[in-house]
């Protein structure tokens, strides 16, 4: 089966007055119809690039550099423009992390969703209607006649991401990308939020990438995980892997500092450090002046992506020999094998 | 939305009550109502008691009272020099000023729109930058050497336009029209760029610096990620963003473009109020000076208030809440 997306060697830049900056830095993926992979990293790993570089929208001075973007059986990043739009906000939708900000202050919602059917359909503005009105129930939005004609300011921040996620279901899109849908929301609605998000992708035959730093939230709702650090992939694999046995030192840093997910009778830590400057990327591992595990290679040569233990599951480390969790991974593997 | 226009008459009445008193302690400390109306050859003795008569002695509030109730009735004093109530030759010269200022906000919002989205969006296309440039200068410009030069090469060397008096008009239920003209509408050329001149660069800017700022928001990305059309996203999304700003200073703004109508009516012989106040300071006519104060100072309380209103009408935080 072909895969509903494929990014290879994606790079982006950003012209800077200095030069050129490396946002993201060659990476790879794939995403297969109706599957789920989480894209997680500290902020300014490039998480949000790489979602805008999906659909062509880095905001300037970014630009795709290299690499190619596969969606269906188009090459993205070689669309023209106009063909670029018919499939943005149409088959690739996108959810942001803020909802008081994506919708226009000015702008009922009625127009801002009907303005959407229009860019993509060729129907009449009833039809329109009717059809925000379906997806309006579909994310359990109450009396859903009157939003349409509220403005934004007039609802709730929870009730907001839900119209956002109403507009990114308006055209049946077969890739959603969420970058942070539920960050910037009340801690009590976040769940029922991402619980709807991910239920949506099942009814609605959806693939999602689910951008969060938020590994917790990530391992329960997709089936793969991509870790980003500095503009790469470090680690990728299939979440259960990823949060149970993790083996880059970075992740494994991650994981334990989760409050939730730690090992019982291990410390709760935090990564010391933080994660440099795109500017000042350390040579070699980008990670090794935070890394415990470090060698004298870490700094010489750039770890590539490798496969490890398990099935699909690939990290960029030249100590990954030292992380392995034998008991972990056997148990995981048992699991699977039943 | 109804209480906000309520609480917005209620401001501007205040604000009328302020500019009343401001005419009217201009018209007690420098006017002087019995010359204005018996001249200087009548003796000191009969002068008081013309004084005493006309209650000139009276408190100052209750003459206060008594100008605030007059105005009020449309009676602002005589005007010594034209022999008529104020009011009248105020009205007789505000068509003049009416139209040439409106003729300038035309050409204002004419130009400014088409040119500071288009500066927005297209920051360095060689036009853009022209009008950039220019209009560094044209803010630095003053009005009188924009008008003189505007007459030097089109009234005098090419010939196209002219550029003396309003040209020819027409009555129109009391109102002296030089817009149904083709006459009165050359003439009308010439004053309207001068004086809109120095509005044109402001706006432009400001329409292209509040464009582009709102370019850079979330809900424009947003717009984008949707994949609406370009022209959808420019003027629906991000135009109707920057109109807000763009409404409250134009409110403002029009009261300078009132000020620099003395200036433009001066320079181009513009029979309007402008050009009538400048004469009325040389001849002392006080009560023609308070009048024009207090008219042209209603008149810009009116325009700022139903700005604001329309304000109201474009903002929906406004429209629902009645605050801000
Ligand atoms: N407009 C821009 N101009 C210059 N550099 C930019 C711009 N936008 C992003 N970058 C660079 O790209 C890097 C990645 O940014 P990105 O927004 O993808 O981070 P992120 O992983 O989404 O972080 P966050 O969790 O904070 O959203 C940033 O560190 C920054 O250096
Ligand atoms: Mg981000």
């Amino acid at each position: 089966m072909g895969h509903l997306l494929e990014v290879n060697g994606l790079e982006v830049k950003f012209a800077l007055r200095f030069g050129d900056l490396t946002a993201i830095d060659g990476i790879s993926f794939t995403l297969d119809k109706k599957e789920k992979l989480g894209l997680v990293g500290e902020s300014g790993a490039g998480k949000s690039v790489t979602g805008f570089a999906v659909i062509n929208l880095i905001s300037k001075p970014g630009f795709i550099s290299g690499g190619s973007i596969r969606f269906e059986e188009h090459e993205l990043n070689r669309l023209p423009e106009e063909k670029m739009r018919s499939i943005r906000g149409n088959r690739i939708s996108m959810i942001f992390q803020d909802p008081m900000m994506t919708l226009n202050p000015v702008l009922t919602i009625g127009t801002q969703m009907i303005e959407t059917v229009l860019a993509h359909r060729d129907a009449s503005k009833s039809d329109a209607r009717d059809i925000a009105l379906e997806k309006l129930r579909k994310v359990y939005i109450p009396s859903p006649e009157k939003r349409l004609e509220q403005y934004p300011h007039e609802l709730s921040g929870g009730m907001r991401q839900r119209i956002v996620i109403a507009i990114a279901l308006l055209t049946n899109p077969a890739l959603i990308i969420a970058d942070e849908p539920t960050t910037a929301l009340d801690v009590t609605i976040q769940a029922g939020i991402m619980e709807l998000l991910s239920q949506l992708c099942e009814t609605e035959n959806m693939g999602m990438i689910l951008i969060t730093h938020d590994l917790a939230v990530v391992s329960q709702v997709t089936q793969r995980i991509a870790v980003m650090y500095a503009g790469r992939i470090i680690e990728t694999g299939p979440s259960d892997y990823i949060v149970n046995c993790p083996r880059h030192p970075y992740t494994i840093g991650l994981i334990n500092s989760l409050p939730g997910a730690r090992k019982a009778g291990s410390r709760l830590t935090q990564i010391p450090g933080m994660m440099p400057n795109l500017t000042a990327i350390p040579p070699g591992c980008a990670f090794h002046p935070r890394c415990r595990l470090q060698e004298p290679v870490c700094k010489k040569s750039r770890p590539a992506l490798e496969p490890v233990s398990a099935p699909e599951h690939f990290a960029a480390c030249h100590q990954v020999d030292k992380t392995v969790d034998q008991d972990k991974l056997l148990n995981l593997l048992n699991e699977d094998n039943q | 939305m109804f209480a906000f226009i309520v609480r917005r008459i209620i401001q501007a009445i205040f604000v009328m009550v302020i500019i009343a008193g401001i005419g009217f302690t201009v018209q007690n400390k420098l006017g002087d109502p019995v010359r204005d109306m018996v001249g200087e050859r009548v003796s000191v003795a009969e002068r008081e008691a013309l004084r005493d008569k006309l209650g000139l002695n009276d408190p100052f509030l209750t003459q206060f009272g008594r100008f605030v109730r007059n105005a009020v009735h449309g009676d602002l004093g005589i005007s010594y020099f034209h022999n008529k109530p104020t009011v009248d030759v105020i009205l007789s010269k505000a068509p003049a000023t009416l139209e040439l200022v409106f003729g300038s906000t035309v050409m204002i919002l004419v130009l400014c729109f088409p040119i500071g989205i288009y500066t927005a969006i297209k920051p360095k296309t060689w036009f853009s930058r022209f009008v950039m440039g220019s209009s560094t200068i044209g803010v630095a410009v003053p009005v009188f050497l924009t008008a003189i030069t505007l007459i030097y090469i089109f009234g005098v060397e090419l010939k196209w336009l002219p550029s003396y008096g309003r040209g020819e008009t027409v009555d129109i239920w009391g109102w002296d029209t030089g817009l149904l003209t083709a006459d009165g509408l050359l003439h009308l050329i010439l004053p309207s760029i001068s004086l809109s001149s120095i509005m044109l660069p402001l706006y432009i800017r400001l329409i292209r610096s509040e464009m582009m700022e709102v370019l850079e928001t979330e809900y424009i990305k947003f717009a984008w990620a949707k994949g609406l059309r370009r022209y959808r996203v420019w003027l629906v999304h991000a135009f109707k963003n920057t109109l807000l700003p763009v409404v409250t200073v134009f409110g403002v703004e029009i009261g300078i473009l009132f000020a620099f109508t003395l200036l433009t009516e001066t320079v181009f012989q513009w029979q309007g109020m402008g050009f009538m106040f400048l004469e009325a300071v040389e001849r002392s006519d006080t009560a023609l000076l308070v009048a024009y104060l207090v008219v042209v100072g209603v008149m810009f309380v009116v325009i700022n208030t139903l700005v604001d209103i329309a304000y109201g009408f474009i903002n929906p935080m406004v429209r629902i809440t009645g605050a801000k």
